[in-house]
């Protein structure tokens, strides 16, 4: 009966190396992809055992992690969660991260490899390992102004310092709460989040970055670089006084907003024209200028390119195929010109900084969880716009805006505004688009603001300067603590 | 040579074996307080205790039995040990989060069930001193295992639990009959297939080099076939049936040598398998899980424990997390079914290939005694109870890694279980006995014949 047992026992080796075989295939060839599965819950858990990381403003958090009794150890708290949503983003458990909770989520979360000694000693300690902050360069005083501002109203701000390009204020509305989101509970979680993308305001389209619309006249400051810069042009030059401008190669006319002639003494310089916001001296200077010269310009302000804050933006457009026609309705900020209020805000600081764009940005510095600093934001410069002398002259043009033109409700007393309304048509029979862009103090400039409202505007250039100016007026305030 | 008496080795394995079963709790003790356990001194003296137990016993009543099983038992049984008491640490952190009374630990019963099952270990080498006793029970046995397996189908006592109907409870302990049936069943095939070998060897007809036995002889095969899918349909316990038959139908390869038996019994499994698969709602279900476990239909219901213990295993890697460090607590049954999973993710593929080797090595050694062993039921018994050991491994952690269907049965001598427990310890003291007897050195020779005395021979 030995030979039986023998082959047995070969019968019963190859099924222990089928045994073997099979945990080798599992935890060395599928190892990482089984560990990888969204459906592993090791992987949150993981996540969530560990302390994240606050996100302050300030000194102060506004986002930051809380220990719990549940399965999950710490929650993710935001304490002006409406205010600071389109910055900070949400963290869920479902829905996983956005914005800086995204972007930053190494740092935070504290799996960084800058973190990675840290992390060893915490092992050797037995030390609770913890996530790094992250310091926002938003200034709590203009968030609020800008927030507060909105009203609820659909719209965005965005402020840039534009020595730096730090960005002081990044608000949008209506706003959500991603403390919803964040919550522990799924089918809460479920629940809110189809709440909010049902909801036909879109509360959680990030409209300071996300979303473009026409700029409308805000865009003339784009064309009357241009025209300064190709040295056609000065501040006194005389510019096309008609009351419409016949488009060629159409039968059909652009026309001042009022139909009117830009001045009432017959003639009008580039400086009257960007004013009174005349829509026909600028086609006509767009024109004169030609499509080449007024695309390049723009992209030198940063349109036609992603920007990211770290979170990438929403290109803003100017087609680069445009025909006489449509290059005199681009010069006013219509056909298919596009911008998101951050771009527009990077235009005003661009003419702010002598001529220098800074790239933009949100995060001031990150710190590992002992408070050390790992990597602070150097101001960097994204492209020269424009001579200083050009600067210098816009500003100037831009201040009468303020002090004698259409953008009387951004003065400020005691301080030099520069700015320019804008209302943006959008065709289709929907309201216009209130645009408000300045900057302050004129000659050392402090603050880039720009601010859109939707559909806000009547037919008259007059909404930019009532519904935006004010907003822009009170976060430039803000930060000039005026 | 008093080193390399068997029993001086076997010491010395045990001596490593227990410092594996410390380790494990040290580390489960670090990874949870950061600090090595307070009662780590306590506990070893205990295990200590245990296992020195054994070993005088067999010192004393087995002493040339072979010297590795019982420290590779003892080391499986210390780490079952370690892994349990984490998974209570990690009911007990979840009950405390929640706000719940922990529930009752599981590792001082395990202990106690050690305690026991060492007891009996000694016990049975105390009564019986000749393995060849067993073979007067052959049908005692069958009864004693019929009744063992038909008690939880009772009323009143039989208790099913998690769908299986294989547990009996009385006076507030469960206890699963199923183990202790293995252990008399096998007895029972034993001491049948030595009666009967020669007659179930006869061939009748040869059909493509294979001599098929006749058909009048085919009588226990199909008995066995029917009990086991009765185990199946009735108690729904697919790990059970399985081993029971394929246990019988090695026993009888074995006993008759004829590979014609082997051939039946596949092809009788294969289409026993696939008649419960046509009929049976829960064995199709298996089958689905097996299949499609990550199905949306299964991942969060029927195949959530498959699925947990596979994302365990791939977490844990090549070294693991660490006893301790890892979330085996997510794994429903992490403590029964599937602490190979619980294994595989905080001692990694290293961890669990030692594991597997470790069984692999019990069953060659079980095997390799019943080649040494003189008599042909010692023989039947030691492949027996060695081949019960192997299939049942290969059913647990091929069905936990995949490989084949889920099952539901425990891993010897590491899962949590009071019943598998003790009812594995019996086994290896009956392996140790047959070994012992296998190994035991040859008496001197007797003399010539011619010098004898004239002796009344009795049988």
């Amino acid at each position: 009966m030995n030979a039986p047992v023998r082959r047995l026992a070969v019968a019963v080796m190859v099924l222990f190396a089928l045994l073997l075989l099979n945990v080798n295939y599992l935890q060395v060839v599928r190892a990482s992809s089984l560990h990888n599965d969204s459906n592993n819950p090791r992987l949150i858990l993981e996540e969530y055992s560990r302390q994240r990381g606050p996100i302050l403003v300030g000194g102060k958090a506004i986002a930051s992690s809380v220990e719990t009794n549940d399965r999950l150890k710490f929650k993710r708290t935001y304490s002006d969660g409406r205010l600071y949503a389109p910055a900070t983003g949400f963290y869920s458990l479902i829905y996983g991260a956005t914005e800086i909770e995204s972007t930053a989520n190494t740092i935070l979360s504290g799996t960084d490899d800058s973190l990675f000694v840290r992390r060893v000693m915490d092992l050797l300690t037995g030390e609770q390992p913890k996530g790094g902050s992250v310091q926002l360069t938003l200034s709590s005083a203009a968030q609020k102004a800008a927030y507060a501002g909105l009203r609820g109203r659909r719209g965005a701000v965005v402020a840039i310092q534009p020595a730096t390009g730090a960005i002081l204020a990044l608000a949008s509305s209506p706003s959500y709460d991603p403390n919803v989101l964040s919550s522990h509970d799924s089918a809460a979680i479920r629940a809110a989040r189809s709440k909010l993308t049902g909801d036909p305001r879109q509360p959680m389209l990030n409209r300071a970055t996300r979303r473009t619309y026409p700029p409308g006249s805000t865009f003339k400051i784009v064309t009357a670089t241009a025209a300064l810069e190709s040295g056609k042009f000065q501040r006194d030059t005389p510019v096309d006084n008609a009351g419409s401008l016949d488009l060629p190669q159409t039968s059909t006319n652009l026309p001042n907003f009022d139909g009117q002639a830009c001045s009432a003494d017959g003639t009008a310089t580039l400086e009257d024209a960007l004013k009174r916001s005349c829509n026909v001296a600028f086609g006509k200077v767009g024109l004169d200028l030609g499509a080449d010269a007024l695309v390049s310009q723009a992209r030198k302000f940063g349109f036609n390119t992603t920007v990211e804050i770290p979170t990438p933006a929403a290109a803003s457009r100017i087609p680069t195929d445009l025909n006489p026609p449509q290059t005199a309705q681009s010069a006013i900020g219509q056909f298919d010109v596009r911008a998101t209020p951050l771009q527009m805000a990077m235009v005003v600081a661009a003419v702010a900084n002598r001529g220098v764009l800074m790239a933009p940005h949100l995060v001031q510095e990150v710190r590992a969880p002992d408070l050390s600093v790992l990597d602070r934001t150097r101001p960097k410069e994204l492209s020269t716009a424009m001579s200083p002398q050009t600067a210098s002259t816009l500003t100037e043009m831009l201040v009468t805006v303020v002090e004698q033109g259409t953008g009387s409700n951004a003065k400020i007393d005691g301080v030099r505004v520069a700015g320019k309304t804008g209302t943006a048509q959008q065709g289709g029979g929907k309201k216009p688009h209130a645009w408000f862009v300045s900057f302050a103090p004129a000659q050392d400039a402090k603050v880039a603001v720009a601010v859109v409202i939707e559909d806000g505007g009547g037919a008259a250039e007059v909404s930019g300067n009532q519904l935006a100016a004010p907003i822009a007026r009170d976060v430039m305030r803000a930060v000039l603590g005026r | 040579m008093a080193a390399r008496h068997p029993r001086n080795i076997e010491l010395l394995l045990l001596v490593l074996s227990l410092g594996v079963a410390m380790a494990a709790y040290a580390s489960v003790g670090l990874a949870h307080d950061a600090v090595l356990p307070t009662d780590m001194a306590t506990y070893g003296a205990g295990l200590a205790g245990l296992f020195l137990v054994a070993h005088l016993a067999l010192r004393r009543l087995a002493p040339d039995a072979d010297p590795v099983l019982l420290p590779a038992v003892t080391m499986i049984n210390g780490l079952g040990l370690a892994v349990i008491h984490r998974l209570d640490l990690a009911g007990a952190d979840r009950a405390r989060r929640l706000g719940n009374i922990a529930p009752t630990a599981s590792a001082p019963a395990q202990i106690t069930w050690t305690a026991v099952g060492v007891v009996l270990f000694v016990l049975f080498l105390v009564v019986v001193r000749d393995h060849r006793i067993l073979q007067r029970f052959t049908y005692t046995a069958l009864l004693a295992g019929i009744v063992a397996l038909l008690l939880p189908l009772l009323p009143v006592i039989g208790t099913t639990i998690n769908g299986a109907r294989i547990w009996i409870r009385f006076a507030g302990f469960s206890f699963q009959p199923g183990e202790i049936a293995k252990l008399v069943l096998l007895v029972f095939f034993s001491g049948y297939l030595v009666a009967k070998r020669d007659v179930l060897a006869l061939a009748s007809r040869r059909v493509a080099g294979i001599d098929l036995p006749r058909g009048r002889d085919l009588g226990p095969i199909i008995v066995a076939w029917a009990a086991s899918l009765a185990v199946l349909v009735f108690e729904r316990d697919l790990g059970t049936s399985l081993l029971f038959f394929g246990v019988f139908v090695a026993l009888l390869y074995i006993a008759t040598e004829r590979r014609s038996w082997l051939l039946i019994g596949i092809g009788m499994f294969m289409s026993g398998s696939f008649l419960a698969w046509t009929m049976f709602g829960h064995v199709q279900q298996r089958v689905d899980i097996w299949l499609h476990p990550f199905a949306e239909r299964n991942i969060r219901g029927d195949s959530f424990q498959l699925v947990q213990g596979l994302y365990g295993m791939g977490t844990g890697g090549l070294l693991g997390k660490g006893l301790g460090q890892g979330r085996p607590d997510i794994v429903p049954y992490a403590k029964t079914d599937f602490i190979v999973a619980a294994i595989g993710e905080e001692l990694g593929l290293t961890g669990l290939m030692a594991l597997l080797i470790v069984y692999a090595i019990i069953v060659q050694r079980g095997l390799r005694t019943a080649v040494a062993v003189r008599d042909s039921f010692g023989k039947l018994l030691a492949a027996g109870l060695a081949f019960s050991v192997a299939l049942q491994v290969f059913v647990v952690v091929g069905g936990v890694t995949r490989l084949i269907p889920l099952t539901g049965l425990t891993m010897p001598w590491l899962s949590y279980g009071g019943s598998s427990l003790v009812a594995n310890w019996i086994l290896v003291a009956v392996l140790l006995r047959i070994s012992d007897a296998s190994r035991r050195p040859a008496p001197p020779p007797a003399a010539p014949i011619d010098d004898a005395k004239t002796q009344v021979v009795r049988r």
